[in-house]
């Protein structure tokens, strides 16, 4: 489908946004396939023409509220980096590196906002009465967004560990159960991969989903009782730090930009997810009709030169 | 199956009827494996050659010692993940575990079947990985040790066997099962490891843990296999109902 309406349609999505926000024109780009297969309703006889038109007019996944937000999201992480970077202070005890932190508590909050959220989507899926594939790609797009942030928050945390531990890993309660949290929610990813119908795969990740709620609390238990019996290093002592506002004020900016961001890009992910389900349900059909029909036209070209 | 009578899953008998499944069920796994002899021919070797390429590795006879208890644990969890797919291999060959949908079998009945069938195998194991830890690593056991090493085997063994049958039953009949089962089952197991060990450690008395130390971390195994004794249950129907 690289043809040139497409692009042109994609083009189109792109700049009647005018966010100036790269982010969303490449969601709109980059899914503009599957846009005219999720929006055609056109028959697949129907001429190439016609369906390309009807899916230029709702291509790409974004909507005024989306692009309201995005330039929101945008605005509120340049003023955390402004304040995280520049105007907070470095910290009394451990400097300069607790601005790591800001980024740190910010993305934890999201991924495990997403991991409840998740959850919720998962019961809501397998629950009778609200049961909708749409729960199901609200609860994916949620885990790979809680996926990503929870890699991030690792990323950080060890950094700063390694400049304020010397350590880049504890086997600390807390930081254990996070790691545990991530490769659980790898998994549900795994398992929402694994094919079969859009129901099969809904289904499963939903039971999944609800699995990893019942794990978590035990991992975190049994961490926490090992690490009670086997005290070698202490880690509550430093994070007793007594915050000033403007720290406490650049964390919870942290939290609420992040927290943005993830609704934002789940808004996004969602539809795409439900994007290709509709490439997987009709895309086949689609492009069968689009070869049927290069091929009669072709035909049509080659009569009309030997005649 | 010998019996012909349908198992029916409605009014009354639904409690008989799941336990009645559920002995038919593993009975049928018992005899495939006893027929089969993979588990004798090849799933025991390999635990003994586990435990004896971890002497290799750590080389040391007071290291051995002093993590035995996590070694023989670790061998059990390795084992269970071919215990598993074994049991999930019978089922998708031939379409078996369809067969048992058509045939209106209970899910909560063939769960508890095959857990079961699993957590006799799981016992012939573990037993084996502690006579060797015993023979090739030193480790001792007295009477009121081997108590408390009974008493951590039957609630870490049904645990084991319930998360195992749980995340098999998912990843049965599956593309790339044989990679995706570890990734799911290693952090759910993670409690029974950590719980399972420390008792064991204290069974040994390795690393001067005394006897007292273990029974705690028989009430985590038992929280732990009563979880998901009752999520697999619930869980099974809807997983393999598709």
């Amino acid at each position: 489908m690289q043809s040139p309406a497409g692009t042109e349609a994609g083009t189109e999505a792109g700049t009647d946004g005018r966010t100036g926000n790269r982010t969303t024109d490449r969601h709109t780009n980059g899914n503009e396939d599957s846009a005219h297969v999720a929006t055609t309703q056109t028959p697949p006889t129907a001429s190439g023409s016609a369906h390309r038109a009807a899916g230029s007019a709702r291509a790409g996944t974004g909507t005024r509220f989306t692009r309201v937000l995005g330039v929101l999201t945008i605005a509120a992480l340049a003023v955390l980096a402004l304040f995280a970077l520049v105007l907070s202070p470095p910290d009394v005890v451990q400097g300069e590196s607790v601005r790591i932190l800001y980024a740190h508590v910010g993305t934890v909050w999201v991924a495990y906002l997403a991991f409840i959220v998740t959850a919720v989507s998962s019961g809501a899926y397998l629950w009778k009465r609200t049961s909708s594939l749409t729960w199901d790609r609200i609860a994916g797009a949620s885990a790979e967004i809680g996926v990503l942030f929870m890699a991030i928050t690792l990323f950080t945390g060890s950094l700063w560990g390694r400049i304020t531990w010397g350590t880049f890993w504890v086997w600390d309660a807390r930081v254990t159960t996070t790691a545990f949290l991530f490769v659980t929610y790898v998994g549900y990813l795994a398992v929402r991969g694994l094919g079969g119908t859009h129901e099969q795969r809904a289904r499963r990740s939903a039971v999944v989903a609800l699995l990893a709620v019942l794990e978590i609390p035990l991992v975190h238990f049994s961490v926490r009782l090992w690490r009670s019996v086997h005290q070698d290093a202490s880690v509550a002592g430093s994070t007793d730090v007594k915050l000033d506002d403007e720290m406490l004020f650049t964390l919870l900016l942290g939290t609420v930009a992040f927290t943005m961001m993830y609704v934002w890009y789940v808004l996004h992910r969602q539809r795409v997810l439900a994007m290709e389900d509709a490439l997987d349900d009709k895309g086949l059909d689609l492009a069968l009709a689009e070869r049927r029909n290069e091929g009669l036209e072709a035909r049509d070209m080659t009569e009309g030169t030997t005649r | 199956m010998n019996d012909p009578s349908p198992v029916t899953g409605t009014s009354g008998h639904v409690a008989t009827g799941v336990w009645r499944t559920a002995r038919l069920i593993a009975g049928k796994d018992l005899r495939i494996e006893r027929r089969s002899r993979v588990i004798v021919n090849q799933v025991l070797p390999f635990a003994a050659l586990v435990m004896v390429l971890f002497a290799f590795a750590l080389d040391n006879d007071d290291v051995l010692l002093r993590t035995a208890p996590g070694l023989v644990w670790l061998g059990t969890i390795f084992s269970l993940l071919i215990l598993v797919q074994r049991s999930f291999a019978v089922e998708s060959a031939d379409g078996a575990l369809d067969a048992l949908r058509v045939a209106g079998v209970n899910p909560a009945g063939i769960f508890l079947g095959k857990s079961l069938a699993l957590a006799v195998q799981l016992v012939v194991l573990e037993m084996l990985l502690v006579a060797l830890a015993m023979v090739l690593y030193q480790a001792q056991l007295d009477a009121m040790g081997a108590v408390l090493l009974v008493t951590t085997i039957a609630p870490a063994t049904t645990g084991l066997a319930f998360v195992g049958t749980l995340y098999g039953g998912l990843a049965a009949g599956a593309r790339g099962r044989e990679t995706l089962l570890p990734l799911l089952l290693f952090p759910v197991v993670a409690p029974v490891l950590i719980g399972a060990t420390r008792a064991t450690e204290a069974a040994f008395g390795a690393g001067s843990a005394a006897i007292d130390e273990g029974w705690p971390w028989v009430g985590v195994l038992l929280v732990f296999s009563a979880l998901f004794g009752v999520g697999g249950t619930l869980a099974f129907g809807p997983l393999i109902e598709e």
